[in-house]
Order: structure tokens, then sequence, then C-alpha cells
């Protein structure tokens, strides 16, 4: 299959069962909002080697926060709920607590909760106050700016990780171009693309030559290693592979957000766009890169 | 189900029946017979009003002026009691849960121990919102009370959780032995606000000399309270902008009790 002169290749995106939260951080203005929730999704781009994979899913105007101050959108994915949980307790906990002027809602009504400002609240060492409305339980901490607000609990779902795509270009400015314009594009509501600005160079096979390793580099995928690779899987042109990565609330959040980001990367010098995978052995979700796009 | 007052009473009129937990179900014949208490005397629900319809989810309205009608929906747990026109003593007193609306002025004990449900009141209440009776310790457990008007005194009197909120002024002795939960008074507070509180909050949109046991802690900008009072114009409750992100001075008490409450006043421009 052609889209203008880039081939989709016909395979899926093996995706899997993960567990995922929404946060809604406020602050007093834009800027606070949004150091917050960089803060808060730093050092989260892989389950394995960060324990979670969370992004900024949107910024939120004042008129769509609880409390009528700007704010963001967090999701934050994790292998299981209770270690959703343990990770927002460590990030809220040192990126948001430790923000000015922020304040920390549960973002995703869901039938399973995980304890976050419940547990947090111990940090106001007996002086915090919870308080009860509209059903929902909130806790004032006192900090030395004022006070932080935070939300008891957070809702916790099943959700998708590892939807992804692989775009195979002519040369490293055509390829940026390329997932720069996806990633722009792939602003849908529930996923996130969790690496550097949505992309990842490296992107990985199961295990190594190096036993300590779990994973190592796509060498399949690697320019250099072309003509030294056990199997090279670069169509001829091809000197630059851009990997972005999709975690979603469900799955339908990761097709979408893949069909728009396939559409806006091919162009003129992109030569292939395909997806990575495991045989289909490994993950529960299997997202066909023809099917997305509706062929 | 329709309800309209045909016969005014003498005396105050005990309607505790008339509520939809009470009403559910039931014909216009039946609902008609229901008991209520005309003074000590027992009497018919329908000597005193006409019931129109059956009840259609949930939802029972009262109409006329009803300023001798105490207890409705006393004790209701679920549903919406509409009232068009003013209303007696004892509104809602032990609900638990469902929806109480009132067009005109409440009376006296607005609310009075109740433990969930949300009572609007559009005119204004009588003396001890979300009060204890005498003699008993614990006012309101839960839900919220949202007065747009005026209210007495002794608001919240011995209140342990919920919210209570007046539009305009309050009485004196507001959130008196309060033991937790949430008092806003946009308006002026009478005397003596917080007396004997334990914990909770009291707020007022205006300044007002408070009891020697209150502390003063600072001004700032509690995050909580946009919070509320966005929850509260989102209930359709008129906020001023001003108090949204205002500064609030914060005084700690009340000293006698364990200091653990505390009062905040706008500081802001009017």
């Amino acid at each position: 299959m052609f889209i203008q002169s880039t081939e989709i290749v016909d395979t899926f995106a093996e995706a899997f069962k993960m567990w995922g939260t929404r946060v809604v951080i406020t602050a007093a203005s834009r800027k606070w909002a949004q150091a917050a929730g960089r803060s808060m999704t730093g050092f989260a781009t892989s389950v394995i080697g960060c324990k979670c994979e969370a992004g900024i899913e949107r910024e939120l105007s004042p008129e769509e926060t609880p409390d009528g101050r700007p704010g963001v959108s967090v999701l934050l994915f994790g292998f299981s709920a209770d270690g959703v949980g343990k990770r927002l307790l460590e990030r809220i906990g040192q990126c948001v607590l430790t923000c000015p002027t922020t304040a920390c809602y549960n973002g995703l009504e869901a039938e399973q909760k995980v304890v976050v400002g419940g547990k947090l609240r111990y940090f106001g060492d007996s002086y915090q106050i919870g308080k009860l409305l509209g059903g929902r339980r909130l806790w004032r901490v006192p900090v030395m700016e004022g006070e932080f607000f935070i939300e008891d609990s957070f809702g916790v779902q099943p959700a998708v990780g590892g939807g992804n795509f692989l775009v195979l270009g002519r040369d490293l400015q055509v390829t940026l171009d390329a997932v720069e314009a996806a990633v722009e594009a792939m602003q849908v509501p529930g996923a996130i693309m969790p690496f550097p600005d949505g992309v990842v160079r490296s992107g990985s096979k199961p295990g190594s030559r190096y036993k300590a390793l779990p994973a190592s580099t796509n060498d399949a995928y690697c320019p250099t290693l072309r003509g030294v690779a056990p199997r090279s899987e670069l169509p001829e042109g091809v000197n630059c592979v851009l990997e972005i990565v999709i975690d979603g609330l469900d799955e339908d959040a990761v097709k979408e957000a893949m069909r728009l980001g396939v559409r806006a990367a091919v162009r003129e010098g992109i030569v292939q766009i395909t997806a990575g995978n495991y045989g289909g052995n490994l993950g529960q979700y299997h997202i066909g890169l023809h099917d997305i796009l509706g062929s | 189900m329709k309800l309209r007052l045909h016969t005014q009473p003498e005396v105050p009129l005990e309607a505790e029946t008339i509520s939809p937990d009470q009403l559910a179900g039931k014909s216009e014949a039946e609902a008609s017979a229901l008991p209520l208490y005309h003074g000590k005397e027992q009497v018919a629900l329908g000597d005193f009003f006409t019931v129109t319809g059956p009840m259609r989810n949930g939802a029972v309205e009262v109409e006329g002026d009803l300023s001798r009608v105490k207890l409705l929906g006393h004790a209701m747990s679920s549903g919406r009691l509409h009232i068009r026109g003013n209303v007696g003593a004892h509104l809602g007193a032990e609900m638990s849960g469902g929806e109480i609306a009132v067009d005109g002025d409440a009376g006296d004990w607005l609310g009075r121990e109740m433990s969930g449900g949300r009572i609007t009141v559009k005119g204004n209440a009588g003396h001890m919102v979300g009060g204890a009776v005498r003699g008993s310790a614990v006012g309101i457990q839960g839900g919220e009370i949202i007065v747009h008007g005026n209210a007495g005194n002794e608001i919240g009197h011995g209140m342990r959780r919920g919210l209570i909120a007046i539009g305009g002024d309050a009485g004196d002795f507001a959130g008196v032995n309060m033991k937790a939960g949430t008092v806003i008074v946009l308006g002026h507070l009478g005397i003596r606000p917080g007396a004997g509180m334990k914990r909770g909050s009291i707020v007022s949109g205006r300044n007002t000399e408070l009891l020697p046991t209150f502390s003063y802690d600072c001004v700032y900008q509690p995050t909580f309270l946009r919070y509320y009072l966005f929850y509260l114009r989102r209930l359709g409750l008129a906020v001023e902008n001003d108090y949204l992100s205002g500064p609030y001075q914060r005084w700690s008490g009340d000293g006698l009790e364990m200091n653990r409450g505390e009062i905040l006043l706008y500081a802001g421009p009017h």
C-alpha cells in the first residue's frame, strides 16, 4: 500500500496491556502548571527503565479545571494498578507538591482507585485538613508558600501501551520533519507519546548478546549496520529511522493517534512506514497499519 | 406529583410525610390519606393539600404559602422536592439524600442534622441552618445547604461535615461549636463566629471582629476556596470574581478548644 510515494507496510504494532490514569494539575499561571507537568513526566519514557510512561496529554484552559485556573492533564501508565499508584505517589510528591501554586485533581472516573493525596497528606505532619465536597475527598497540606490542595484518590483503568510506528526516511532532515509533523497531528484525547517530544531514535529488540541486558539496539533498522547486521530491514535509499510510541487509555485512542500520525508523516523522502512487533507472541493488541488507515 | 396548599393552617402543620420517600408509589387518593399533624390533632394530607398526578422520576412539587408547614422532606433519602413558595421550619431535617429546592424563604432549622443530599433556597433562611437541636451536640453531618439570601443566627451549630453556603449575610455565632465542615458566607458575619469550634472552616466575604481566642496566621490565596467557590458557582450561586482569587486573612481557633479550626476573611477590594 502506498500513500503518495510512501510505502505503508502490511504489518502491525504489537501493544501491551497496561494501567493508566489521568492527573489534572492546576496552578496560578500557565507557566507553573506546565512546569509541574513537565517535571512529573520527566524520565518516564519507557516502563522498563523508568517504571512508568507518562506525558502531558494537553493544556487545559481555566474554564476546564475544577478551580478555574490554568492547567495541564497528565497521563501516566504502568504495568499494574498498584504500580501506577506508587509512581503517582513518587512523582506528585516530588514534582507537583514541590512546585509553587499547584493543585492536583483526579482526571479519570474509574471503578478502581489508588490513594495518593490520602498518603501525601502526612507530609502535613498533622496540620493537614481534609475536605469532602460533591463526593470527592481532598486534602489541604500546609507548605511554605501556602497550601497544596490534592485529591485523595485517583482513578486507574486498564490501558494500552506500546502502540508504535517507524518512519524510514531518505535522510535525517526529512525524517525529522515527518515525525515532528506526525506528533503535532497526534493530539488525541486519552493518548500520549512518552518519548522526548514524542520521538524515539533508539528502538530496541528484546534480548542482547550481553546476558545482563533485557533489550538492545534494533540492529535491523540501524542504517550504520546495514552491511553488518544479520538481517537488515532497511529498503534501499533509507538512511534514517525514527519511531513514535503511543500509550492510550484505550485501544481506540492509540489507533486514532497512529492513524493521524501515519497520515501526517507520509511525504516525498519518506520511503516507508512500518511498525514494531514481536511476531505477535508477546502483546495483547495487534494494531494493523492497513486496518487503521482503512484499506 | 404536585401538592397545592388549599387551606392555610391556623397553627403549624407537621408534614413529615411530604417527601419523595413517603409518596413513592402512592396514588392521589393514597397520598391524600397520609397523616399530618395540625397542632396536636392528626389530620389527612388531603385536608390541606390538593394532590394531582403520580410521582415521576422521584419528583414532588409543593405549591403555596407553606410558612406554617414544618418538617417537609423530613429524613428523605432520595428524589427531588421542589417547593414553590415560602416554607416553614425544619425543612429537610435529618435528610440523607436527594435534593430540595425552595423558590422562596425557608424557616428555622433548615436541614438540621442532615447527613446527605442538597438543599437550595433561593430566598432567605431562618436561624440554626444545619444546626443541632437543643440538647444535641452534632448538627449537619454531610450534604450541602445553599441559601442565596441571608440566614439567621447559629448556622452550622455543632456541624461535623458538609457545606453550608450563604450568599448574603449570616447572623451571630456562625459555626458555633463546629467540629468540622465548611461554612461560607459571602456577606457579613454576625458577632462571635466560630465560638467553641474544634476544626472546620468558616469563610466570610467581609471583615469582622473575631473573638480574642482566634490567632492571626497570614494573608494568602487559598486554592481550596477557589475550588469551593467554583463548585458553588456551577450550582447557581452568584460569586463575585474578587472572591475567587482575592486574598484572605487566615485566623486559627478556637484557642479554647483544639485550635484546629480556621476563619478566612476576605481581605481584598470590594
